[in-house]
Formats: structure tokens, sequence, C-alpha cells
């Protein structure tokens, strides 16, 4: 459960959700992408190939994170949604704002 | 840390042989920190006995997650001497989850839908809107400080 962070070979900084995406861990995740973009990090994925299930505050914490990416010259992108995480997305249209792969591998292939 | 939260569950059989129906009744303290202990406790004892239940599964966790996020965070305002009371009725066909807090109320009726185009960029707003996308129905009290919610066994 939590967040496991590493970064790919070809120099994307990569979040992997682990468990859930929810109001009581959402900060944990936010910090951990501001330390990376002080870090100078400005390509981010995050995966959710291990993910339960996110709740509104999670899909806020997203909201407010891919602001300071895209603010800080830097670029988003979310992987690994299975279909009722995805449901999430299209339900609330966030799907039109996030870049969203299928996999991780394809992820990293569009940056 | 001993768990605050108080759990009871009574099983009831129809006496006609109708079937069956399953009261869980839940009090837990208003911090964030409990709400997922919850909903694995609540979705546990809703989804027990049924098998391929994945997609009514995942749908109980996140409408769970968001009214008890509502009822700390809004409704009690995350103090620590305030409860949130969870009350799941379990039938053969229904799940029938109400959640409800020590707070004033609000009116559901007044909450902006977050899906226009100049709304997409807002960090809050998407929970209430998310719970009616998920569930079958959704009632308030009066006070609008209980929210009910049902679900249709699939």
């Amino acid at each position: 459960m939590g967040f496991h962070q590493i970064k790919d070979a070809s120099g994307v900084a990569v979040v992997q959700v682990e468990g859930q995406l929810v109001v009581g861990n959402r900060q944990e995740l936010k910090d951990l992408v501001q330390a990376a973009l002080d870090r100078g990090e400005r390509r981010l994925l995050i995966d959710f190939s291990r993910t339960g299930y996110i709740d509104s505050s999670g899909l806020g914490a997203l909201v407010s994170m891919s602001k300071k990416i895209r603010e800080a010259g830097g670029e988003l992108r979310l992987s690994g949604l299975n279909e009722d995480l995805r449901s999430l997305f299209e339900l609330t249209k966030l799907d039109t704002l996030f870049a969203i792969a299928e996999t991780p591998k394809q992820a990293l292939a569009s940056f | 840390m001993p768990s605050r939260l108080l759990l009871c569950v009574r099983r009831s059989t129809a006496s006609d042989g109708a079937g069956s129906a399953t009261l869980v009744t839940l009090r837990l303290p208003s911090e964030i920190e409990c709400i997922e202990e919850v909903v694995e406790l609540v979705t546990r004892h809703c989804l027990a006995g049924q098998g391929a239940a994945a997609r009514i599964r995942f749908r109980l966790q996140v409408v769970l997650s968001e009214a008890l996020s509502n009822a700390i965070v809004r409704g009690n305002r995350e103090d620590r001497a305030k409860w949130v009371d969870v009350r799941a009725e379990l039938g053969p066909d229904v799940i029938r989850l109400e959640v409800t807090d020590e707070g004033p109320g609000f009116d559901p009726s007044a909450v902006p839908e977050p899906i226009r185009p100049e709304q997409l960029d807002e960090a809050n707003g998407r929970g209430l809107f998310l719970i009616r996308k998920l569930v079958d129905a959704v009632e308030f009290n009066e006070r609008g400080n209980s929210i009910c919610m049902t679900l249709r066994r699939p």
C-alpha cells in the first residue's frame, strides 16, 4: 500500500499507486510529485496498474498536480487504468484532461 | 493505536422463508485515516457469499469512501469529538447504505455539476456527482446530514 517511485531508463519519473488513491493519502502523492518537480523532473508518469479504487479527492489531487506540472513546463501521463478506474475518468470527463495510455510501456513511449 | 470503530452485525431470516436480510451498523470517529478500514469492513459484509461481484464491489468502495469523506470533512469538519454512523441493510436484491454525520447538513440541490469545461480544472466538487452516477438511487434526509444510497445486486 502506498506509492512507489522509480526512474525509468528513459529518464521519466514513474510513480506507481499501490492500493487506493483517496482522501487519506492524496497529500502524500502530491508531496512526492512536488519533490520530483523540485529535483528538476519534467516528465512524470503515474501508473495505476496496481490500484484498487480512487475517490473524488484522489481525482482532484491528480487535477491539481497536472496543473502544477504544466505550469512548470512539464508533462504528465497516466497509465494502467482498468475498466472500473477508467469509468471514473469518463464519468467526470477527466479523460479529456489527461493523456491516458493503456500500459506504462505505451505511456513511456509517448513522451 | 487501538481501533475506535464500533461494529454490529445482525442477521435475520424471514419467517416465511422469503429471504434473509443482514443489518450492519458501524460508528466511526471523524478521522479520515479510518475511511479505508471502514470501506473494507462494510464491503466485506455487503458481499459475503457473493462470488463474481467485482463490478458492484468497486461501486460500493467508491461511493462509501465518498460518503464517508463528505461526512467527516464537510459534515463534521474533522472534529474528532463527532461521530459518523454507517447503516447497511443487505437484502437479496438490494444494498442500502446510509451514512450520517453530526454536521448542520447541506442542500444537495445546490451542488453544481462538475463536468462543465470551465469546471474541469477544479480540484474539488466531484464527490456527490460520482455517487449519483454509481448508485441506483440517492436520497437525503431533510436536514441534509444523512445520505442513503441504494445499489441493486447484479
